[in-house]
């Protein structure tokens, strides 16, 4: 198949790739762009392991032809962490030994952070809902429950802290 | 305040921020320049002679660089020096659906399964076997040529009297149990990236480096060198991130070697990924066993005798199959005092994938079968479920009779906390309709003792270096797999330097750097990495204390190390003369900075000084360096002979430095009208000897529980004539967030007197209680006692409508997805394109198929 060229942006920068028409996004990201956090884990759309955000809603890069995401605000594992050091949830999920082999890692991150960004405050019900399209086999899962919590406790306090600093600044 | 700085602390993995970023490399994620990428032809038959393998078509195909087939690497191996009968692609024969036969390397991945479909190859179909007790009876077409009857291997133990003890019994509990097949399913699939280097001095292929998901470098680098007829000196193995293995990586998969094989031939690197339907494939996991287990007690429950059969459908090849059917039988000791046992094992081999080393290796199934049958008698006896297993406690320190060694034994105390905190005795049969409680207790060694090759080497062996910086580099060839092997690791070592954790750097798992260490599997790792890291750090830390001793004017005997610092014993840092305030600066500003520092003016400092009350860590270090060099040490661990078991044939295998304990409650609910089990709550109690980081013990009992709990309920292996039919992570069903209980923890230290600080394994022991727990609770949810796991809702109904008398509904009569007459194309399949295989005419598969008129 000729390849073509394809724009994808990717964690807020630009990225021109010659692509089979047919690639699907994860291995664009991961051949093309050498972004290999987002990983395989199935064949079948059934792992959640190589879940990116398209325009900020979770999907499975792995069912998605790249060429389709042009023109798209794509962001992967790799935009997650902020100005080099680790954003609330992967601190918390470090520390509560939320990932141990880490290879479904970087999917539930995103999924979290889609879960986070639509609903702030959810309840431990919505949280399990909202994990249950990622498979993980190290944890059983409980860890991740308490990593959350945790992350939106430290998100809380870093935003009140922000507030009441410029607050004081006025 | 503890008598520890580092370890007890919950810690986060030294690993973490790679894993929560991406930004670790797991192997696929490793590329090189001219890499091509390897796809491997599988067989389409579960036993068929090959006749002729034709790849012209494939060749010529642009883009295809190399295809080999068996006779390019034709010496044989396998895991076990007694089961040397794999080929890394089939030379004669092939012998499973998925059994490998080609591979071909190419420019991408496209192109290489392209070519797959262009090999020709001509079969001779041979009739094949499934079942196990069918494979039995075998006289022709055997598997194996040497295994007669397809047995693989079979074990026949007596110890005390055990016939003299049933006569005796007031109450003899029999019965049959099967545990199907179920695998690991690890997230990341097996990859492997093969590269060879050409030598300056022969200017022809010389070294290679494979990069691996494993959890068994050295067994790696030991089998490639066995196939590829190189020193083993000539290969390097390196292991990346792995993303799990839970033993599905503990022994050589044959992509390892394939990898290895194509790359020598297309004379370029090549990296091979299963798919996910590959892996399932590759299978080594846990073999359906059929257990035939009696159990004779006293009236006040003590148990005087077991006697257990075990088959085990082990698949193809041997795998670790010989070990696994020992452990099956050795491990009905050392959990309770049973005077006498009579324990017949037989591995035998189908036409299906091999079986390997599964989480709980060997132990899990029949500890289901006989927490299983413990509660029954329980029940006949009138007896609490958890009395009835106080009654039956060991009394170490023991040897059992079958020759384990027992020194610490935390399992009391582990059935006294779930028991309180699940308020056992209040709840127990007051849960309502439907609902119940179940009890189980299991256990699992902390590493063999011995070792599967037999050599008097020890089992790891551990370098430390630490330079002027202060820097502390542990050379481990343990593997981390996500257990935490690494950060165990720098535990241990910053504990014995009294040094921070920041400043322990691991390197581990490449052949080339680090000393041999046999693997990460049979929860050794803690154990015998762990003795020999803290043996090393011990080393290092005399030759520190003696320089430190001489700047502090005492014996090195009485030079205490901790948090960073260096100082008398008795001395503690608020009493010592020297203010405090260095000592705090020093520790803020980075090792590497704070080195620099030092050297620029420690002679000056020292000539101002005079004797010292305390050192930094970094100038107690380079005190040492300026007499000695840069620091090394050297600690190794091999399990002391006591421990290393009986004398009997097969008495090698079970014992163990030291075993690990559980007991568990579950809770669990019933749907009486769709047969579907709900499990609430698990309280897991294990005793790990000691908890050296407890995030990560939690962790492993939580994931151990979990995974135990997905073969209670779900997973599950389906095979129709040797194809297996759900090999996708939907359809194997691996529980999602949402099926998934609470897990309380609870962590019982009853620190081993040889363990590393007391520690003991963590990551299997809980596993095999799980099962049985969930099925006692559904025994005490509704009344019926299911005796084959899954406990699948059709199971579940089924016993349901057996107590009631009622004629047995087959829910999936007709519609039976499992069932199909051509097999459906799943996944990447790709051996299945178009029509399915052909069966020999005396295949019981394809009788049956006539029988019902025609093939679809």
């Amino acid at each position: 198949m000729k390849k073509e060229l394809v724009e994808l942006r990717v964690n807020d920068r630009s990225h021109e790739v010659a692509i089979e028409p047919s690639k699907l996004l994860l291995d664009a990201l991961r051949q093309d762009l050498q972004l290999t956090g987002s990983k395989r884990g199935c064949d079948d759309s059934s792992c959640g392991a190589c879940t990116v955000l398209v325009d900020g809603i979770p999907m499975l890069s792995c069912t998605l032809v790249a060429a389709s995401c042009e023109g798209q605000e794509i962001t992967t594992v790799e935009g997650v962490s902020e100005h080099g050091s680790l954003a609330a949830i992967q601190k918390a999920y470090g520390d509560w030994g939320a990932a141990q082999c880490g290879y479904c890692t970087p999917g539930f991150m995103m999924t979290v952070k889609a879960l986070l960004a639509a609903n702030p405050d959810p309840t431990a019900e919505e949280i399990r809902g909202a994990l249950s399209g990622n498979l993980c086999r190290c944890t059983g899962y409980s860890q991740m429950y308490e990593a959350i919590k945790d992350a939106i406790e430290a998100e809380r306090k870093a935003s009140t802290e922000y507030q009441v600093a410029s607050t004081e600044k006025r | 305040m503890s008598d520890f700085s580092i370890i007890g602390k919950r810690t986060a993995m030294v690993d973490a921020a790679g894993k929560t970023t991406g930004a670790g490399k797991y192997t696929d994620d490793l590329t090189l320049p001219g890499m091509l990428i390897g796809k491997i032809l599988h067989s389409p038959f579960p036993h068929a002679r090959i006749k002729r393998i034709d790849s012209s078509r494939a060749r010529a195909l642009e883009g295809v660089v190399a295809i080999v087939t068996g006779k390019d690497a034709p010496n044989p191996y396998g895991i076990l020096p007694v089961g040397h009968d794999e080929h890394a692609l089939a030379l004669d024969k092939v012998r499973y659906v998925g059994d490998n036969v080609a591979c071909v390397a190419a420019i991408s991945e496209a192109i290489a399964e392209n070519a797959l479909e262009l090999i020709d190859v001509e079969y001779e179909v041979l009739p094949a076997y499934f079942d196990p007790e069918e494979s039995m009876k075998a006289e022709t077409d055997l598997i194996h040529e040497n295994k007669l009857h397809n047995i693989e291997k079979d074990y026949h133990h007596v110890f005390g009297d055990p016939e003299k003890a049933f006569g005796e019994a007031d109450y003899v509990a029999e019965g049959r149990f099967i545990a199907n097949e179920v695998t690991h399913a690890a997230m990341e699939p097996h990859s492997t990236l093969a590269a060879f280097e050409i030598d300056s001095h022969t200017g022809k292929p010389g070294r290679l480096t494979v990069w691996s998901s494993t959890q068994v470098p050295y067994y790696l680098q030991h089998k490639l060198s066995l196939v590829l007829d190189m020193p083993m000196a000539q290969i390097r193995v390196i292991k990346p991130l792995v993303g799990g293995g839970f033993g599905g990586k503990s022994e050589v998969i044959p992509l390892e070697i394939i990898a290895a094989i194509a790359a020598r031939a297309a004379k370029a690197p090549v990296k091979i990924t299963y798919t996910r339907e590959e892996v399932f494939w590759a299978h080594r996991g846990r073999p359906r066993s059929i257990i035939d287990l009696k159990t004779a007690v006293k009236k006040d429950g003590a148990i005087t005798a077991v006697k257990a059969r075990v088959v085990q459908d082990g698949g193809a090849y041997c795998s670790y199959g010989v070990v696994t059917i020992l452990y099956s039988g050795a491990l009905l000791g050392a959990l309770y005092d049973i005077p006498n046992i009579q324990y017949d094992g037989y591995r035998v081999l189908t036409n299906k994938p091999a079986c390997g080393a599964m989480r709980g290796h060997g132990t899990v199934n029949v500890r289901f079968a006989f927490e299983s049958q413990l509660d029954e008698i329980a029940a006949r006896l009138n007896l609490d479920p958890a009395e009835i297993r106080r009654r039956n406690l060991l009394k170490p320190p023991c040897v059992t009779i079958n020759g384990l060694r027992v020194q610490s034994y935390g399992l009391p105390e582990c059935i006294q906390q779930v028991v309180e905190r699940s308020r056992w005795k209040q709840r127990k049969g007051q849960l309502g309709k439907a609902s119940g409680l179940g009890i189980a207790c299991s256990h699992y060694v902390s590493g063999a003792a011995n070792s599967i090759i037999r050599s008097d080497m020890p089992h790891s062996t551990v370098n430390i270096k630490i330079d002027r910086d202060g820097g502390v580099v542990v050379y481990t060839g343990a593997s981390e797999i996500g257990q935490g092997s690494d950060t165990m690791t720098a535990q241990i070592a910053a504990e014995t330097l009294g040094c921070s954790l920041g400043r322990v750097k691991v390197v581990a798992a490449d052949t080339d750097l680090t000393p041999i260490d046999i693997g990460s599997y049979s929860s050794r790792v803690t154990f015998m990495a762990g003795n020999a890291t803290l043996r090393a750090a011990e080393q290092v830390k005399k030759q520190i204390a003696s320089a430190a001793a001489r700047k502090m004017n005492c014996a090195p005997e009485d030079v205490v190390f901790r948090e960073d610092k260096v100082f008398r014993k008795g001395d503690t840092q608020g009493q010592s003369p020297t203010p405090l305030e260095p000592t705090q600066a020093a520790v803020s500003v980075s090792g590497r900075v704070e080195g620099q520092i030092l050297r620029g003016s420690l002679q000056q400092k020292r000539k101002e000084e005079g004797q010292k009350y305390f050192l930094t860590f970094e100038e107690a270090v380079v005190a040492a360096i300026d007499f000695h060099g840069a620091l090394t040490g050297t600690g190794s661990y091999a399990p002391p002979p006591e421990a290393r078991g009986g004398k009997h044939k097969g008495a090698g295998v079970g014992p163990s430095p030291a075993y690990s304990y559980s007991a568990q409650v579950a809770e669990v609910s019933v749907d009486e009208d769709t047969g579907e089990v709900t499990v609430h709550k698990v309280w897991a109690a294990h005793d790990c000897g000691r908890a050296l980081n407890p995030v990560s013990v939690e962790g492993q009992i939580i994931g151990s529980v979990w995974m135990g709990m997905g073969q209670a309920l779900e997973e599950e292996m389906v095979w129709k004539d040797g194809m297996l039919m759900n090999p996708g992570l939907l359809e194997y069903r691996s529980p999602s967030s949402t099926e998934s209980p609470e897990v309380e923890p609870i962590i019982v230290e009853s620190v081993d007197p040889e363990g590393p600080f007391g520690a003991k394994e963590c990551s299997e022991g809980s596993l095999a209680a799980t099962i049985p727990a969930i099925a006692n609770a559904i025994y005490d949810a509704v009344g019926i006692r299911l005796h084959e796991s899954p406990f699948t809702p059709e199971r579940v109904l089924a016993a349901l409508r057996a107590r009631k008398g009622a004629k047995p509904i087959n829910l999936t009569e007709g519609v039976d997805p499992t069932a199909p007459r051509r097999f459906r194309e799943h996944g990447g399949a790709l051996w299945f394109r178009g029509k399915g295989p052909e069966r020999h005419p005396l295949d019981p598969a394809r009788r049956e198929a006539a029988d019902a008129g025609g093939d679809d």
